[in-house]
């Protein structure tokens, strides 16, 4: 029995096709059009294509007097709202004790990290049981410490690149270094230095962060100890100290640090070897004259004597094989720290010395780390060593000795060039062109200058020459460049820490604020550019350190509500809405309040007078930069609770009355009502 | 015996050649594809509701499942607080406990359709056709409900008079602006739905012939 109608067995396949074919269709159509997508496609199309400046500009540049290089500065650094930078610069906060973080190249400042000292924005060391903990990490011999002299920054670095984790600085003023986690951009550790009073050399790291270094400055009797300045030969020690950095939990490890005890020159600044030389150390001095200074007593005060001697000492140190010695117990207690003692040292064949001319400032190490700059400060040039000579030096053995035994390489065989630069040189930061860029104090003016060997072909200029001086507003110290100190430098950018501003600003009486000055160090031969001056009112900062901003990735809000920013973890004491209590115990009263736009629960809290309060606060909300403050007026109690984090402060309730208790941070329209009563009973 | 085979009607004579057997498979083939499509979909997005407003650049969304709500649940709810509208998670709470369970049945009864010749087909087959109306009306249901009956004693009561936002397109609460839109796996249950209809069309043309050919023996 045959059917009437005929079906044709390719029409079923067709149908299947034409379903897969819609199925995919309407998958794709979905996917396209995903939120937020939409507006950012939009926004170039307004104004994009404007080739000329036009009228309105003109009248604009005529009008403020502009040059046409002040154009092509504003141009290359005004950033329009919604923009981000394209890198970010960690600045210290020299003794504001902070750090600074600043967009390039917008030159805006984006935060201040709060490091030594107590910083009300971020409830930094005003009732918060962690920022108190982390700043009495700090005390010093039962003393708190509640500031510090913030001198170098440095990124923790894998491979010898910056990976955008961490970031180290030391206070030279109390020898105490910090280590701030970039999840978060807080602090998290301070560390005293057992045997010094006060350093100068550190943060630097080595290329996979495996130690931290910090060198000394002005030598002391080590452990913190009285001498008469008549012993100071005897006495008086330099020392660098190597911290080991635990990665994984983000903390110093003390008890796997050691020092290394140095003769009493000033041990002034050190860079960690990289690549060729990586596993070494270089520092540089000054003092080797011994100087005790007494001007009131008729000596040279130190300004002179500390400058007499034509060379002073590279200290060239074999931190691989020092890790192993101090690993291998062979060492001294120094205040309950282990010391390598100068003996051991020499013994060991872990330090050298390298002659550098007079007074230097600076040591830094080429990208591939072939060669270590040192600058003259009071000599105009540079001086090139080259990492292969000093090995081959020291492999040839037959040296002279300082008074403490160091052997001292002869400085003919280990320098490779001198290159004359202009008054004062200070720091070297390199480019990815094969220049390298040394401040120079007494000119204000950033050199460039041509590296040789594996540099030489980047580009066109002769070996070891002086290229091009910029000028810059005034006395420069510290200059940085995009990863200028990494084994792959950017180029780009380069910001010019200066001492004195002088007349770039607008007075504001007799204090005035630094200036840091970007440069475009883009280009090669005498295209080097200022472009921006930006003023920061805080005093003397002196290094930074600038970072591509695509390396960081920190958190927008807490993991997870409930976290303690201090463990980096969830809280036991975070509570959920609805989870909120009080309870008594004795004299104890412990409180559980949550927080979110707009109100704190409780918002009625009774206490008694002489009750002990420990008040735990969760901030429950999940929205980007639904900060809520939290204070109480009378107790010093200011806190910074960000979204996701839980806090404790504890006190006691010594005075009696009605406290309102408020959200300090603008979070909502209703945050005027964001408030709570306190209530302390009087005792009698 | 008899009512049971007249439920299911006739079978494919397997006496046929192979050209003709195809029109039967098609209906078969369709309405396995509507089950796959339709148990896919509950792993996909149903409805989304993004809210615009000058503080969330990237905008808020819920996004909605046939089980569950996510996206920016949490500061949607903070944020209704002040008007007085109930959390999100409160509304259609039955619905989303048992729509796995509903949706997979759906799907069983699609399958089974396969065996049935006769017009009974269309019992099989229909609950699927309905289900994204039905989908569809239930969110309204309870977008009016939470809409209509807010706290009078929120912060904001008297600024937001009570309001139902559109449940496709553009809509205005207070400073923000609301875009609803249909979202894939809905648009799957659409799909099922004619997929199904498809299938019925061949499945008649395919099956009505033997039906009324039983019928006049």
């Amino acid at each position: 029995m045959q059917l009437k109608n005929k079906f044709d067995p390719t029409a079923l396949w067709r149908v299947v096709l034409l379903l897969l074919a819609v199925v995919a269709l309407v998958i794709s159509c979905q996917r396209e059009d995903t939120p937020g997508d939409a507006s950012s496609a939009a926004a170039p199309a307004e104004g994009g294509q404007s080739a000329a400046l036009g009228a309105d500009a003109d009248s604009i540049i005529a009008a403020r007097g502009l040059t046409p290089d002040d154009v092509a500065a504003a141009l290359k650094t005004y950033t329009p709202t919604g923009k981000l930078d394209e890198y970010i610069m960690f600045a210290s906060g020299g003794h504001s004790g902070q750090v600074y973080v600043i967009g390039l190249p917008s030159m805006r400042i984006l935060k201040t990290i709060a490091v030594f000292t107590p910083e009300p924005w971020q409830g930094w060391g005003y009732g918060a049981v962690d920022t108190m903990e982390v700043l009495d990490q700090g005390d010093i011999n039962g003393h708190d410490v509640l500031w510090g002299d913030t001198h170098h920054p440095a990124l923790s670095e894998t491979g010898g690149d910056y990976d955008g984790q961490y970031l180290f600085i030391n206070d030279k003023a109390n020898a105490r270094l910090a280590v701030i986690d970039l999840r978060d951009f807080e602090t998290k550790q301070i560390v005293k230095n057992p045997i010094a009073i006060s350093d100068h050399g550190g943060a630097m790291v080595t290329p996979d962060t495996d130690w931290i270094i910090e060198g000394g400055q002005y030598a002391a009797p080590l452990g913190w100890e009285y001498s008469s300045l008549e012993n100071y030969a005897e006495d008086y020690r330099g020392m660098v100290t190597f911290w080991k950095f635990d990665r994984e939990n983000g903390r110093l490890l003390p008890d796997q640090s050691f020092s290394m005890e140095m003769p009493p020159y000033w041990q002034d600044l050190c860079d960690a070897g990289k690549l060729v030389s990586d596993g070494w150390v270089f520092c540089n001095s000054f003092n080797t004259e011994m100087a005790t200074g007494g001007v009131e007593e008729g000596n040279p005060p130190f300004e002179s004597g500390a400058s007499q001697r034509d060379m002073d000492y590279m200290h060239i140190i074999n931190l691989d094989k020092a890790a192993e010695v101090a690993a291998a117990g062979k060492t001294m207690d120094v205040n309950g720290f282990p010391v390598i003692s100068l003996e051991t040292a020499v013994a060991e064949s872990l330090l050298y010395f390298a002659p550098e001319p007079k007074s230097p400032h600076g040591v830094d190490v080429t990208p591939g780390g072939e060669y270590m700059v040192v600058s003259g400060k009071l000599d105009p040039h540079v001086t090139v060593y080259s990492f292969q000579k000093i090995q081959d030096t020291i492999a040839a053995g037959n040296f002279e000795t300082d008074d403490y035994g160091v052997p001292i390489l002869d400085f003919d065989s280990v320098v490779e060039a001198q290159v004359e630069l202009g008054l004062g040189p200070l720091h070297t930061q390199f480019d990815n062109k094969g220049y390298a860029y040394t401040s120079l104090f007494l000119d204000s003016a950033v050199a460039r200058w041509s590296l040789g060997g594996p540099y030489a072909d980047l580009n066109d200029d002769p070996d070891w020459t002086l290229v091009h001086k910029t000028s810059v507003h005034y006395n420069v110290g510290h200059i940085s460049a995009a990863e200028g100190d990494t084994v792959s430098p950017d180029g780009g950018y380069l910001v010019s820490l200066n001492k004195w501003a002088i007349d770039r600003f607008t007075n504001v009486g007799p204090l005035l604020p630094q200036n840091f000055q970007l440069l475009d160090i883009s280009g090669t031969g005498d295209t080097m550019p200022l472009l921006y001056d930006m003023p920061l009112p805080d005093g003397e900062p002196h290094y930074a350190q600038i970072i591509k901003a695509d390396k960081l990735s920190p958190w927008e809000v807490y993991p997870e509500v409930g976290w303690n920013p201090h463990t980096q973890s969830k809280d036991p004491n975070a509570v959920m809405p609805g989870e909120e209590r009080v309870e008594r115990n004795g004299n104890q009263v412990e409180i559980w309040m949550t927080a979110v736009r707009s109100h704190f629960t409780p918002e009625h809290v009774e206490i008694k007078q002489g009750d002990h309060v420990i008040w735990h606060i969760t901030n429950v909300e999940r929205a980007y930069d639904a900060t809520h403050g939290f204070s109480i007026p009378v107790y010093n109690i200011n806190l910074s609770i960000e979204p996701g984090e839980a806090t404790t402060f504890e006190f006691d309730a010594t005075d009696d009355g009605v406290f309102s208790f408020y959200c300090t941070e603008f979070c909502s329209a209703l945050h005027l009502e964001m408030t709570g009563y306190m209530l302390i009973e009087p005792s009698q | 015996m008899s009512i049971f085979k007249n439920f299911v009607g006739p079978r494919v004579p397997t006496d046929s050649p192979e050209t003709v057997r195809m029109q039967y498979r098609l209906p078969t083939l369709l309405f396995a594809v509507a089950a796959v499509i339709l148990l896919i979909s509950i792993f996909l997005p149903y409805w989304q509701m993004t809210l615009h407003a000058p503080q969330y650049p990237g905008g808020l969304e819920v996004v909605v499942y046939v089980n569950e709500l996510t996206g920016d649940v949490a500061e949607i709810d903070g944020l209704n607080h002040y008007i007085g509208m109930r959390p999100l998670g409160e509304a259609a709470q039955l619905e989303r406990s048992v729509s796995i369970l509903a949706i997979g049945v759906l799907c069983l009864l699609i399958l089974a359709a396969v065996f049935v010749h006769t017009k009974w087909v269309v019992l099989f087959t229909l609950p699927a056709v309905l289900m994204p109306f039905a989908f569809l009306a239930d969110m309204y249901f309870w977008m009016r409900n939470f809409g209509l009956n807010l706290d009078p004693t929120a912060p904001l009561s008297s600024a937001i008079k009570p309001f139902v936002p559109p449940i496709l397109g553009e809509g205005v609460v207070g400073q923000f602006k609301t875009v609803a839109e249909f979202r894939v796996g809905l648009y799957l249950a659409f799909l099922t739905a004619v997929l199904i209809l498809t299938a019925l069309y061949y499945h008649r043309q395919a099956f009505k012939p033997l039906v009324d050919k039983e019928r006049t023996q």
